[in-house]
């Protein structure tokens, strides 16, 4: 057979064909293009209406950047400048560079500071977003992070962050010498605990009651609406004072009762030390320091900071706030136990139900005239508690979602491991539930981000209430209009986009399920 | 009206807080600064400079009152306010003194509690619209859309007149003014209508300023001046002659450039008593007797605040019109200083 096919056949071929290059239609650029944008006369027409519209807004736009002029003294400069050709006036973002990043208020001489708490943040971010390249022990630079950054914001004396840090601590120091307590000394701590902690609950309830009445008495001004308010002041200041003995008791008493499994005790001690620390030996104690070895910076008002700076301290600020708190309250609605579930439903949905600007209003104002003028909570602090309980209550109901989401299983296989329950949810249930969480409490994030230019509405000047001020109602960039918003789109998209592009990232990584 | 009741519950409850405290100009010195409400912006009125410093016609006022009152003009802390919460800020004591484009009206007067102690300029509610339309009255607007900020007076104002006058309109409601001019110039609306001051200095500064025509119509009178709470006259006292003190400077003539030879005592008695040389009128108001001359050595009188900050040489180029002095035929009358 072989040497028959020798003879007949010509030609035998021993090795395998080059391969040629594909049709030059069939290959790259080409390929796509036709595949994409040609693939049929419908796609061609609507390709070709699409290229025009593109090339429309181009060469419209296009003048508007090419001739923008950066060096001007005000947008009349610019319009001699221009002589009536069609171009931006970037020059206001030079003019106005700073206020747009600081605010107009900050010290001058002072920008160094914010500058490098941002570039530490970075630098202390790294390990909290990177946390499976980076060694563990960083994180203690990432804890210390806000510390330091409270001292190059607002200033003042080194000594009051180092005094509050040391004020934690011995807190923590506080909450593992009671646990590890013996029953029968636990008991005598609790009995103290407990009769300090009912005294004082009692005492802060009656406070409430007589302030509650005060204000019921001042509302009265005539009218069905006043004279409503004033009954339901009255009414919740007279339920007050009949039951502020007895809820003293009860709770002094159930401290008492805790003594023996140590839970309540513990937290209630712990949280006591922290609060008489932050009262009473804080304040003195930095202040001591600081007049032995002084180590300051001129101090900076939260009312002097601006720009986007602002909005990146209270983005920075609420959200790393509220991921932990919505987690609390996520589990605390799945709670067994009714007092803490009611609770935190009640939180939840008041809040969800509540516009920001409302929260952000009773911040404002609302809160001035509850304590006197001059003294009470820092304006950044109230705003901050505001946004942080609201996107709390947001991330709560997206992690909801995901402990919904996790099969009945996986519950059930962690008792049967016998963990209790703090073990099982951070060790089986947290990290399934975050996971399957993370686009939501982006989006609650990215969302919270853009959230804080509402504060332009209580006359605080974060970036965009730097333009709508000051900057398009001065006399010299009077009516400006794009160039400064085009500027703070750009910078919110750069934080935005930046924070979506890391939460894929996250999720490719924790990706398990091998598909 | 929910809203000014709500608003009126609320002053009061401050007022009952604050009439238990200290008098104000007590505070004030104790403090060693003036806490005074301002706008977050207004072209010529209230403005920070490219380095932050605030200036304009109505934080002159501020400054005025701190040289009075703590022989400082820069003693200032400027707490800017938004239309929304420039009242409550005053009622809860935040601030001492608003001086912040404040229409003075009966209802803020009485129902909110404040006592308005002058007015530093007279504005008045006016209608821009662009040459081409080819209208020269208000009363011809029948049917136009109109660009209107929301929130303010003007926006009733607008309704009155039209209903008055039988003609119709659309509104084009906007926030701020800024948004108004842009949606103007952009054909959003056939008339856009503000303060009569505003439409000037947002005129003054369109590209061809002299395409577009400002009504002869002024709709409503808006008196803005500084004020402060209720219940504590003597603080008000201060302001108002403060106020009267730099528009008096004017009358007689004493400016920033004569101030200091004047001060040493002249001829006329009663610019002998306004700088303190003569009587005790510092004295009666709790003042030293310099306190007049410190005010107007701040930026000169009236007229000179008035030129430097929203004067015809300036970009806003304001008219003295109804804000000249009465002896020049405009309102500007201070009572006497005697």
């Amino acid at each position: 057979m072989s040497d028959t096919q020798a003879q007949t056949v010509a030609f035998v071929r021993e090795t395998e064909i080059p391969p040629s290059p594909p049709p030059i239609r069939e290959a790259g650029a080409v390929k796509w293009v036709r595949e994409n944008l040609f693939s049929g006369w419908f796609n061609t027409i609507m390709t070709l209406v699409a290229l025009y519209i593109i090339l429309r807004i181009v060469i419209g736009v296009f003048p508007w950047f090419f001739n923008g002029v950066w060096d001007a003294g005000s947008i009349r400069e610019c319009r001699d400048i221009l002589e009536g050709a069609t171009g931006a006036c970037f020059a206001v973002l030079v003019d106005r560079w700073d206020h747009l990043l600081f605010g107009f208020n900050y010290p001058q001489d002072a920008y160094w500071r914010p500058t490098l708490a941002f570039v530490l943040l970075i630098l202390a971010a790294v390990p909290a977003l990177f946390y499976m390249y980076v060694p563990s022990k960083f994180l203690i630079g990432t804890a210390l992070y806000p510390f330091l950054a409270y001292w190059l914001l607002w200033g003042g004396t080194l000594w009051l962050p180092i005094a509050v840090l040391a004020a934690i601590i011995l807190t923590g120091v506080v909450f593992r010498l009671v646990e590890s307590m013996t029953v029968s000394t636990r008991t005598i701590v609790a009995g103290i605990v407990g009769l300090v902690a009912g005294v004082g609950l009692a005492y802060l309830l009656y406070l409430g009651a007589k302030e509650l009445w005060f204000i019921s008495t001042s509302i009265g001004t005539g009218g069905a609406f006043a004279g409503l308010m004033s009954l339901v002041f009255k009414a919740f200041s007279i339920f007050t004072y009949v039951f502020f003995i007895p809820m003293g008791i009860f709770v002094g008493y159930a401290i008492y009762q805790s003594a023996s499994d140590g839970g309540l005790v513990t937290l209630v001690t712990s949280l006591l030390a922290i609060a008489l620390m932050m009262l009473y030996a804080v304040g003195p104690v930095s202040g001591v320091l600081n007049g032995i070895i002084p180590i300051e910076l001129a101090a900076v008002e939260s009312r002097q900071m601006g720009g986007f700076m602002l909005c990146m301290m209270l983005g920075a600020v609420c959200v790393s706030l509220s991921i932990p708190l919505g987690i609390v309250l996520a589990l605390g609605r799945q709670s067994s136990m009714p007092l803490i579930k009611g609770v935190c439903i009640v939180f939840i949905e008041f809040v969800r139900g509540v516009p920001l600007i409302t929260l952000l209003f009773v911040a404002n104002v609302m809160l001035a005239y509850f304590f006197p003028p001059g003294s009470g909570l820092d304006l950044f602090l109230r705003v901050v508690i505001m946004i942080t309980m609201f996107s709390a209550a947001y991330i709560a109901e997206v992690i909801r979602g995901g402990l919904a989401a996790l099969p009945k299983g996986q519950y059930e296989a962690a008792d049967s491991l016998g963990l209790n329950y703090a073990q099982a949810t951070r060790l089986i249930i947290l990290p399934q539930a975050l996971k399957i969480s993370i686009p939501g409490i982006v989006n609650v994030a990215v969302g919270l981000f853009k959230d804080t230019t509402l504060v332009s509405v209580i006359s605080m000047f974060d970036i965009v209430g730097m333009i709508r001020g000051p900057i398009q109602q001065s006399t010299d960039w009077i009516s400006i209009y794009w160039e400064p918003y085009l500027f703070a789109a750009t910078c919110f998209f750069i934080v935005c986009y930046s924070i979506s592009q890391y939460s894929q990232w996250l999720e490719r990584q924790l990706q398990t399920d091998h598909h | 009206m929910k809203n000014t009741l709500f608003l009126g519950a609320l002053a009061c409850t401050a007022l009952t807080a604050g009439v238990a405290g200290a008098a104000t100009l007590d505070e004030v010195k104790a403090r060693g600064t003036l806490n005074c409400g301002v706008t977050t912006g207004v072209p010529g009125f209230a403005e920070p400079d490219a380095n932050g410093v605030w200036q304009g016609f109505d934080v002159a006022v501020c400054r005025a009152v701190a040289a009075a009152v703590l022989s400082d003009p820069n003693a200032v802390e400027f707490v800017p306010t938004t239309g929304k919460t420039r009242f409550t800020a005053l009622a809860s004591g935040e601030i001492d003194m608003l001086a912040r484009n404040t229409t003075w009206t009966f209802s803020r007067d009485v129902d909110l509690k404040f006592e308005f102690t002058g007015v530093n300029y007279y504005d008045g509610q006016g209608f821009m619209a662009p040459k081409d339309l080819g209208v020269t009255s208000a009363k011809e607007l029948d049917g136009a859309t109109v660009c209107i900020q929301t929130g303010t007076t003007t926006e009733l104002n607008l309704a009155d007149f039209f209903r008055a006058n039988g003609i119709s309109y659309e509104p084009v409601p906007i926030e701020t003014g800024a948004e108004a001019v842009q949606q103007y110039n952009a054909g959003a609306c056939d008339v856009y209508t503000t303060d009569a001051s505003a439409l000037a200095a947002q005129r003054a500064n369109f590209e061809d300023p002299a395409a577009h025509v400002i009504m002869p119509e002024i709709i409503s009178k808006e008196p803005l001046g500084p004020l402060v709470r209720h219940g504590d006259n003597e603080w008000a006292d201060i302001v108002r002659w403060t106020l009267n003190a730099l528009i008096t400077a004017e009358e007689l003539g004493v400016t920033s450039a004569n101030l200091n030879e004047l001060a040493a005592g002249s001829d006329n008695p009663e610019i002998n008593r306004l700088l303190g040389t003569e009587g005790d009128l510092g004295g009666m108001l709790g003042l030293d007797a310099d306190w007049a001359e410190r005010a107007i050595g701040v930026a000169g009188n009236y007229g000179e605040i008035f030129e430097k900050n929203i004067g015809e040489s300036t970009p806003i180029g304001l008219a003295r019109g109804l804000n000249a002095q009465w002896t020049d035929g405009g309102l500007l009358y201070s009572p006497p200083f005697r």
